[in-house]
């Protein structure tokens, strides 16, 4: 950012829209090898093989479902055994304080539940989100991006970002139009 | 078997792999031809973004039925927390009467929505695509209704949370060696998760709705629940690993759900209940009464909105075979309670057996028998599960049979136990009746209004659906 003049509202990046998804992952691919670093795509579905194609690497969510569930079901398992052993011991029918089959169903339903829960607002995190504005809502046709409409965007924070040399770049993929966005002032 | 004779085997051929195409062929499609992106995304949002004076009359009128029914759930329940649960039915020897019916009778319902989603999901069925969305808006509102019964019953609602284990001023907590505390925690996770699960599938649908709005309180309102869903690739690339996760967890979860209410019968020493057979063949019976609720409603909705293209007679056919295959388990489950019954050769469980089948509440049983075992046969054929009145029709059954299993499960099992001295008989007073119909005037206005605002199929699923049947082999 600090690259550009401060006083005229800054490129955001060079959006180009796809006629279907092989040309935008093409052309996806194509910016990676041309070493354009900081871009993204923007689908009204999830496209097989376009994540792999900017070049990302796999989240690290599922592991933090993993531990999230181990730590819920410890947990889980922890409080009925500290509440059923040690802080209130209790004789119900002649069964052993720690009565380990008993404990497993609330134990199940705390891994599951802090599991489901990481997953869900873990995704959302990562995602950055919530977020009701973003630069990109700039460009007048993005509103179609969640009906049918595919785009590229080449951010002016890639260290290559030349206005001209990226427009010329994703015309040449097949890009049905290409436009800058400005980010917000 | 050496490796030379596995390495021998031919790769199939042209012929051999056409079959299945042919076989595929039969099918009716899950989504009608001539759909595109633009075209499934706008009908299904229109029905939600139509402007507030232009709702359609049906749904209207379909609301202020359902509001009305609603009227009758805030009388009922709103005497009994002035008079208390002696205006119910229950006493002595039946203790647990409409209260712990009608609270598995709907959660069995709910279940429908999370097999739908998650299961399905797991297995890659397409065609739960369309269906998907309303199944689990069912299931929410379905436990909501479930959850009204165990809350209501407590007597003092009001002090629900001692339910919980918190550190509470009379020191005390809760005993978990009861499977009524287990419920607790299943019901309030599985309640959790359904609603994050539908949520989650929402988020890229309401980002649709906030482009697709005209009007600025609906581009406000769907862009707070689309939290700035942008659809980019990384937010999909993490938003398909949530989804797969969550369906995933879901799966174990429903099964455990049911599993655990059936416990809270299964784990007491009651003839009739202490059975090992309860856990698996309710979550089946879960399944039958699930399925007929959606089909039950979907139904109508399809017609009414002229929904035929994405719920198609595919989609029929499919969720009949599943109610025809669950019903062929809860139809062994009651074979095995007689064999069961029968081959411990417990006075108590073959009393019980003989008052089921032929004591003052036989009727219910053999009801029971007519509306989950026999009428369900029908749908063997073909025409029974794709013409919809016939398939509306058996789905009101099953709602009835399932209704009736519990009913023969709780009263029947218990108003002749094991001292006849403690014999004793148990009907439903207009309140329970009152409760039990007014949920479901909650049901159907939660469904009401979320039939307006929110879109009730899965409109980026259907994208994908398009999509797939444009590149049926995948891209290369």
């Amino acid at each position: 950012m600090s690259d550009h003049a401060p006083a005229a509202p800054a490129a955001f990046g060079m959006l180009a829209e796809f006629a279907d998804e092989e040309a935008l992952v093409r052309a996806a691919a194509a910016a990676r090898a041309s070493g354009y670093t900081c871009m993204d795509a923007y689908t009204p579905i999830p496209v097989e093989g376009l994540y792999e194609a900017l070049g990302r690497r796999r989240s690290k969510l599922p592991w933090m479902v993993l531990g999230a569930g181990i730590i819920g079901g410890s947990l889980g398992y922890y409080l009925q055994y500290w509440i059923s052993v040690i802080d209130y011991p209790l004789n119900v029918g002649g069964r052993p304080y720690h009565s380990i089959p008993s404990f497993i169903p609330v134990t199940f339903e705390m891994t599951i539940l802090f599991s489901a829960l990481t997953a869900v607002i873990g995704m959302i995190m990562l995602n950055g989100l919530p977020r009701p504005h973003h630069p990109i809502f700039n460009a007048p046709s993005f509103a179609g991006a969640s009906t049918d409409k595919l785009f590229l965007c080449i951010e002016a924070e890639d260290p290559h970002y030349d206005a001209e040399a990226v427009r010329a770049f994703l015309a040449d993929q097949d890009a049905v139009e290409v436009q800058e966005v400005m980010d917000d002032a | 078997m050496s490796d030379d004779v596995r390495t021998a085997a031919p790769p199939p051929s042209e012929s051999e792999t056409g079959w299945v195409e042919a076989a595929l062929a039969d099918f009716a499609p899950m989504i009608e031809d001539g759909h595109d992106f633009e075209s499934v995304t706008g009908k299904i949002a229109d029905i939600v973004l139509v402007e507030p004076k232009k709702t359609p009359r049906g749904w209207i009128l379909g609301f202020a039925i359902a509001f009305l029914i609603l009227q009758v759930f805030f009388l009922s329940a709103g005497y009994l927390l002035v008079k208390g649960t002696g205006i119910w039915g229950l006493n002595i020897p039946v203790a647990w009467g409409f209260a712990i019916i009608n609270f598995v009778w709907w959660i069995g319902i709910g279940h429908a929505g999370t097999l739908i989603s998650a299961i399905l999901f797991l297995f890659n069925q397409d065609w739960r695509m369309s269906i998907s969305r309303f199944a689990e808006a069912m299931t929410l509102f379905a436990v909501a209704c479930a959850g009204m019964f165990p809350l209501l019953h407590l007597g003092r609602p009001w002090l629900f949370y001692w339910l919980f284990p918190y550190p509470a001023s009379m020191g005390t907590w809760p005993q978990f060696r009861s499977p009524l505390v287990w419920d607790v925690f299943a019901v309030s996770t599985y309640a959790t998760v359904s609603l994050v699960f539908w949520y989650t599938g929402l988020i890229p649908d309401v980002a649709s709705l906030r482009d697709r709005a005209k009007h600025r309180a609906a581009k406000v309102f769907y862009g707070m629940l689309a939290l700035g869903w942008r659809g980019s690739a990384t937010h999909w690339h993490r938003y398909q690993l949530a989804y797969m996760l969550l369906a995933g967890l879901s799966t174990p979860l429903v099964l455990s759900v049911h599993s655990i209410v059936s416990l809270d019968f299964a784990v007491s020493v009651v003839p009739g209940w202490h059975t090992t057979i309860f856990p698996p063949y309710f979550v089946a019976g879960a399944i039958y009464a699930g399925f007929a609720m959606v089909l039950t409603i979907m139904i109508p909705v399809r017609k009414f909105y002229k929904l035929k293209d994405f719920l198609t007679e595919r989609h029929l056919d499919n969720m009949a075979k599943v109610m025809l295959v669950s019903g062929l388990i809860v139809a062994y489950g009651y074979a095995m309670e007689l064999f069961f019954g029968w081959y411990s050769g417990d006075t108590y469980e073959r009393a019980m057996l003989l008052n089921r089948l032929g004591g003052p509440y036989g009727w219910s049983y053999w009801l029971l028998i007519l509306c989950n075992v026999a009428v369900p046969q029908l749908l063997w054929f073909k025409k029974y599960r794709t013409r919809t009145l016939p398939l509306w029709i058996i789905c009101q059954f099953i709602s009835v049979g399932m209704w009736l299993e519990r009913f023969v499960i709780v009263v029947v099992s218990l108003h002749r136990s094991f001292e006849p001295g403690a014999w004793g008989f148990y009907h439903g007073t207009k309140w329970d009746w009152g409760l039990y119909i007014g949920t479901m005037g909650l049901f159907l206005t939660l469904l009401f209004v979320f039939m307006r605002l929110l879109p009730m199929i899965a409109m980026f699923e259907m994208r994908e659906l398009v999509h797939k049947k444009k590149h049926p082999g995948g891209h290369g």
